[in-house]
């Protein structure tokens, strides 16, 4: 008992790997969240409005109401996680004072600051970040995140920008894999990555923390493909709760993540789900108002 | 011959058990469908989320066929999500179970995420030096019978808990050696291995 600690980076880092394999579901109210715990999501993510609401609305976009996070945090017995600004340390302060489980410092809201992200060691509650690339991803952890996802581009139903920076995080490790070891304090200058940590990865071989999907992912075969890519689970943010039967979408969401090998089984849970959420082309979205580009 | 571990691959940190097996030089299978389940020697239920994981072992039909090979003997190491899993009767709770283990169990025993902790337990079966446990969002037993083994115990509140048990062919922890480098419990689990393949043969 007395050699009891709470907070450390084991367990902010081990809740991340017990949701591997799982699917996170963006939910805006207690009974969404019933319906995304009942069709197996290993986590959901409270929110006063999902990204494509929060997109087609504009202004903006702050940390959900806690009331509302704390709620959807009594209907269910899974880990719930919150959103929080870029750099918004009160926020964040604020869901860990609720009890929230998990915080997403994420570009989904408006950013709160220009400059910095939260320092997120010094909270007990656990954080994931979003990356378009290794150098975002290990700045994040090296900030404190205990869990990293894709930006892509959240809101359009649309999965090619999480294959993007899912494949150009992969590809920069393979990179930093191949280079001479004393080109590795270069590669962490360019890249703006901690040079320790771009050590760890050249050693290890991947990022030191679990790493999700998210930003774009609306079907089971999207799902799935994330999976093939090599990513550890999946964020479904409007996809869900935005198509025409969210509780057999979600529960099809879910299975294609367990058995995204299983193309039979695929095959069988994409039928007759009911109409996707409405899709946008990345190229119609001016740069200005694309959610990836924040974040620093 | 070293047994063959399924090592159920539905959600969760089923991978870690992998690699800590493969430390111990045993071999292992993802259990991810019914096909998958015959000829393993024993099964690894690994830690991630109990209702997710139970609803996939139900919708896979993996739930009756893996209850009944517990039930006629086959060695099953449960953590935390998998020791919920086991039990069969979960507080306040109806979601799909093993219920292999006449035990009470109580999730999210400890309160939210900002509550885990790491913890060195003293665990009189595995010796020097105490076990460091990884409780995450952790469960404990709150009932059992007293044919069980008791291997180790936590502290809420000034009462103690089960924290990690044995009986027959169960082995079951809230916390999580699989997330860390210390294998005794992997270990243990592969010795009752041995133990049942000699009373079978």
């Amino acid at each position: 008992m007395d050699n009891r600690e709470t907070g450390t980076f084991k367990v902010k880092a081990g809740l991340a790997q017990m949701l591997k394999g799982g699917v996170i579901m963006d939910v805006t109210t207690p009974e969404q969240a019933k319906i995304a715990e009942d069709a197996g999501a290993c986590a959901v993510m409270a929110l006063e409005r999902v990204p494509a609401d929060i997109r087609a609305a504009g202004g903006v976009a702050r940390m959900a109401d806690p009331g509302i996070v704390e709620k959807i945090k009594a209907a269910v017995s899974i880990p719930v996680m919150a959103k929080a600004r870029i750099g918004h340390f009160v926020e964040a302060k604020i869901l860990e004072a609720i009890g929230a489980d998990y915080i997403d410092e994420s570009e989904v809201l408006t950013p709160a600051d220009d400059r910095y992200h939260i320092d997120k060691r010094d909270f007990k509650i656990p954080f994931v970040c979003g990356c378009r690339n290794l150098g975002e991803a290990l700045r994040r952890i090296g900030e404190g995140a205990a869990m990293i996802r894709t930006k892509g581009e959240p809101g359009t139903g649309n999965v090619v920008e999480a294959v993007r920076h899912c494949r150009q995080v992969l590809d920069q490790i393979r990179e930093l894999r191949a280079i001479p070891e004393d080109e590795v304090s270069n590669f962490a200058k360019e890249h703006g990555a901690p040079l320790e940590l771009c050590r760890e990865v050249r050693k290890e071989g991947k990022l030191p923390v679990v790493n999700f999907a998210a930003g774009g992912i609306a079907t089971p075969a999207d799902a799935a493909m994330m999976m093939h890519l090599g990513l550890d689970g999946v964020f479904v943010g409007s996809g869900i709760f935005k198509s025409g039967d969210p509780a057999k979408r979600a529960r099809a969401i879910v299975q294609a993540v367990t058995n995204y090998n299983d193309y039979d089984l695929l095959a069988r849970i994409s039928k007759d789900l009911g109409e996707a959420m409405v899709g946008i082309n990345i190229s119609s979205i001016p740069q200005e108002e694309r959610m990836q580009e924040r974040g620093w | 011959m070293t047994p063959l571990i399924g090592v159920l691959a539905l959600q969760g940190a089923f991978r870690e058990h992998i690699d800590a097996f493969k430390r111990l030089g045993v071999g292992t299978r993802e259990i991810r469908a019914l096909r998958d389940i015959a000829g393993i020697d024993a099964l690894a239920i690994p830690g991630g989320e109990s209702t997710t994981i139970g609803k996939l072992l139900t919708d896979t039909g993996l739930m009756p066929a893996t209850r009944e090979k517990i039930a006629s003997g086959l060695p099953v190491f449960g953590t935390c999500a998998g020791m919920i899993l086991l039990c069969e009767e979960i507080e306040d709770s109806s979601q799909p179970r093993l219920g292999s283990l006449k035990a009470k169990v109580r999730r999210n025993a400890f309160g939210s995420q900002v509550d885990s902790f790491e913890e060195n337990l003293l665990i009189p079966e595995l010796g020097d030096p105490p076990f460091p446990a990884v409780f995450i969002r952790a469960p404990f037993i709150t009932g059992i019978g007293d044919e069980a083994r008791v291997l180790a115990t936590v502290n809420k509140d000034g009462e103690n808990y089960i924290a990690a048990v044995r009986q027959d062919n169960i082995l079951t922890t809230a916390f999580h050696p699989e997330l860390t480098a210390d294998d005794r419990f992997h270990k243990y689990f592969l010795k009752m291995i041995g133990n049942s393949a000699k009373r079978t043969t």
